[in-house]
């Protein structure tokens, strides 16, 4: 056990270039606009702040499991990994060649907040021809798999995208959300949403929250390598379904009857215990496996 | 302008609407034939329910009127703020929403929105950019954050933002901005039947194959670097 | 912003992994790219830096990095976000340390 916990690398700790070293097989990583061909974005410029040579995204071809594959790794650490023109140009420019050349994946390793607020209609634009790209390249039958487990999440436009893509891959640390917990406390008070309770903030948006309410496809542990092994496996398992009104019709049933259900609820806590699990005060304190085996033991 | 007269001026014709929950649904008359009309009213913050009764609304069009075109009106103030619509995944409620407008694509229906009054963030994102083409009416509020708030959260002095904002549309709220970045075709000044007829036209003789709006942002001199960017990245040799 | 731009001179260093990338911009953070230049017996910086007003303290961090690594033949670009001196050296060592070919 110490041995394996010792060879854990945190996916929530590492850079956007660390994850990929590791997600990626072993020297198949190839950058595609790499930081010494490329300038920061002109935009912070002009508001003097320092830029990145990547603009916060690294977007490149590799290998998973010796089968091609595109990948794009937001930075969380610069500004929030927010999408700003440069950042955004890039991730459209991959997954539209994803949608012309047919990699086996796109693997997308969101990590940001949303639209970066400098550039602010530059990145609302952006992320609506990304979620428009993801799309296009889901019809031209690559999937599209979101990886979440980085210090800030998958919030705002990013995460629609999330929600666009054909599968997510959530860690516990893994945060999913439209609005961010700071910014509802801000316009609608802290008795609505009290961003300082980490607990409470978990409850609502984290890894497991979202894997039990079947929002995302799979929950791993904060681990590359478990990030790595979960995309396989679910690669492994999955084919691209073709877009189809029957398709939108049961994800449309779905929401429907969960919004029915839980529409008054407030608290994980609640919604847990609706979908069966006996003790939902204790989920916060299990573990990757042992959620698992809870979340395959509810009733359907 | 209350929403019966936009929708007088736009469909002097004829249109039955019905407006429940700030979300309208309905139909109208126009020269090109009988459009759906779908949208929000009263600068609705979107929620689930809302989300989900304009994507119902768009998959009974697709099973029911095959190719008719939708016209949507985009009144949002953005997304319902609240810890309960957070709980049960906003955005994928607004993700499922996008996601029925671009299988109307998919399926040959036309689309076109107009802002009436407020597109922000999320709730435009959700509907209102996933159309083929948007407009907005000259008074319309476009933004993502008004400048005060911005300067808040970036702690860069209001004045200097107002100063800059002059000069960029890069993050100058506005729907002029978004004219020049690429994402709005047109600004009309009033709601014009003429002006809609005209663009329900153009989107059905040629229904953009792919989304244009780099290319529009860069011919206009709003966007500069995204559409240089992203054709880079599309035909980077693949050297390993 | 402060831009800064300095040259030091240095014995020059072997290089294997042309251009090196260390660091992220993230708060107390840089980040380092080491390309070849064509000065084999000095180094040239150039800092894009959000704290102004450090330049004779970045002329000093730069310049012990310089006397006591071989730096020479290198053009070093840095993108800055309040990093102090101490993590500064560190980014330093390790982005040369992979510009020869072999990370920390």
């Amino acid at each position: 056990m110490i041995a394996s916990l010792a060879a854990r690398h945190s996916w929530f700790e590492a850079t956007a270039r660390a994850r990929l070293a590791g997600l990626l097989d072993p020297g198949s990583f190839s950058e595609i606009l790499p930081p010494a061909e490329s300038n920061p974005s002109p935009h912070l410029a002009l508001l003097d702040l320092p830029g990145a040579f990547d603009d916060g995204v690294v977007v490149c071809y590799g290998q998973l499991g010796k089968r091609p594959i595109f990948a794009i790794a937001q930075e969380g650490q610069f500004m929030g990994g927010a999408v700003g023109e440069i950042h955004g140009a890039k991730i459209v420019g991959m997954l539209r060649r994803a949608a012309q050349e047919k990699p086996a994946a796109v693997l997308f390793l969101i990590d940001s907040g949303g639209v970066r607020l400098h550039e602010a209609n530059a990145g609302l634009i952006a992320i609506s021809e990304i979620m428009r790209a993801v799309l296009d390249a889901r019809a031209a039958g690559v999937p599209v798999i979101a990886l979440v487990g980085g210090s800030c999440g998958a919030f705002g436009g990013m995460g629609i995208v999330a929600k666009l893509c054909s599968a997510i891959v959530i860690s516990e640390e893994g945060r999913l959300a439209l609005s961010g917990p700071e910014v509802i406390e801000t316009v609608a008070g802290v008795e609505e949403f009290d961003s300082k309770d980490r607990a409470l903030v978990w409850r609502v948006t984290g890894g497991k929250h979202r894997y039990l309410m079947g929002d995302c496809a799979m929950l791993v542990e904060d681990d590359i390598a478990a990030f790595r092994s979960g995309a396989t496996e679910f690669l492994a398992g999955w084919s691209e379904p073709v877009p189809s009104v029957a398709h939108l019709r049961a994800g449309q049933q779905t929401l429907e009857n969960r919004l029915a259900a839980y529409a008054s609820y407030r608290d994980g806590l609640q919604v847990w215990a609706a979908l069966g699990v006996a003790e939902p005060e204790s989920v916060p304190l299990l573990d990757r496996d042992a959620l698992v085996a809870l979340k395959e033991g509810l009733p359907t | 302008m209350s929403l019966n007269d936009i929708l007088d001026s736009l469909f002097p014709a004829g249109h039955a609407v019905n407006v429940e929950n700030k979300v309208i649904t309905g139909e109208a008359t126009t020269a090109q034939g009988t459009v759906a009309v779908l949208g929000t009213t009263d600068a609705a913050a979107i929620d689930h329910a809302m989300a989900l009764a304009l994507s119902a609304f768009i998959l009974d069009t697709v099973e029911q009127h095959p190719g008719r075109a939708l016209v949507f009106l985009v009144d949002t103030s953005g997304q319902a703020l609240s810890r309960s619509q957070e709980l049960l995944c906003l955005n994928g409620s607004l993700a499922h929403l996008a996601q029925c407008v671009d299988l109307a694509r998919r399926q040959g229906h036309a689309s076109l929105s107009l802002v009436t009054a407020n597109a922000v963030s999320g709730g435009f994102l959700s509907f209102g950019l996933m159309a083929d083409r948007a407009y907005a009416l000259a008074d319309a509020q476009v933004r993502v954050m008004d400048l005060r708030a911005m300067s808040r959260v970036t702690k860069i002095a209001h004045e200097r933002l107002v100063e800059l904002a002059a000069g960029s549309p890069i993050f100058a709220p506005g729907a002029e901005s978004y004219v020049r970045m690429g994402a709005i075709e047109a600004i009309w000044p009033e709601p014009s039947a003429g002006l809609l007829e005209a663009a329900l036209a153009a989107g059905g003789l040629a229904a953009p194959a792919s989304d244009q709006r780099q290319n529009s942002g860069l011919l206009r001199g709003g966007r500069q670097l995204a559409a240089g960017i992203t054709k880079t990245v599309q035909n980077a040799a693949c050297g390993a | 912003m402060e831009t800064l731009d300095f040259r030091f001179d240095s014995k020059p260093v072997p290089r294997a992994a042309d251009p090196a990338l260390c660091g992220v911009v993230g708060s107390g953070n840089l980040e380092i790219l080491v390309k070849s230049g064509i000065e084999p017996e000095a180094c040239r910086v150039r800092i894009k830096t959000s704290a102004r007003g450090f330049g004779e303290t970045w002329r000093a961090v730069l310049d012990s990095f310089a006397t006591s690594h071989p730096a020479g033949g290198t053009v070093i670009a840095i993108n800055d976000m309040g990093a102090t001196p101490a993590v500064v050296t560190l980014r330093l060592a390790q982005a040369l340390a992979e510009y020869q070919g072999g990370g920390l």
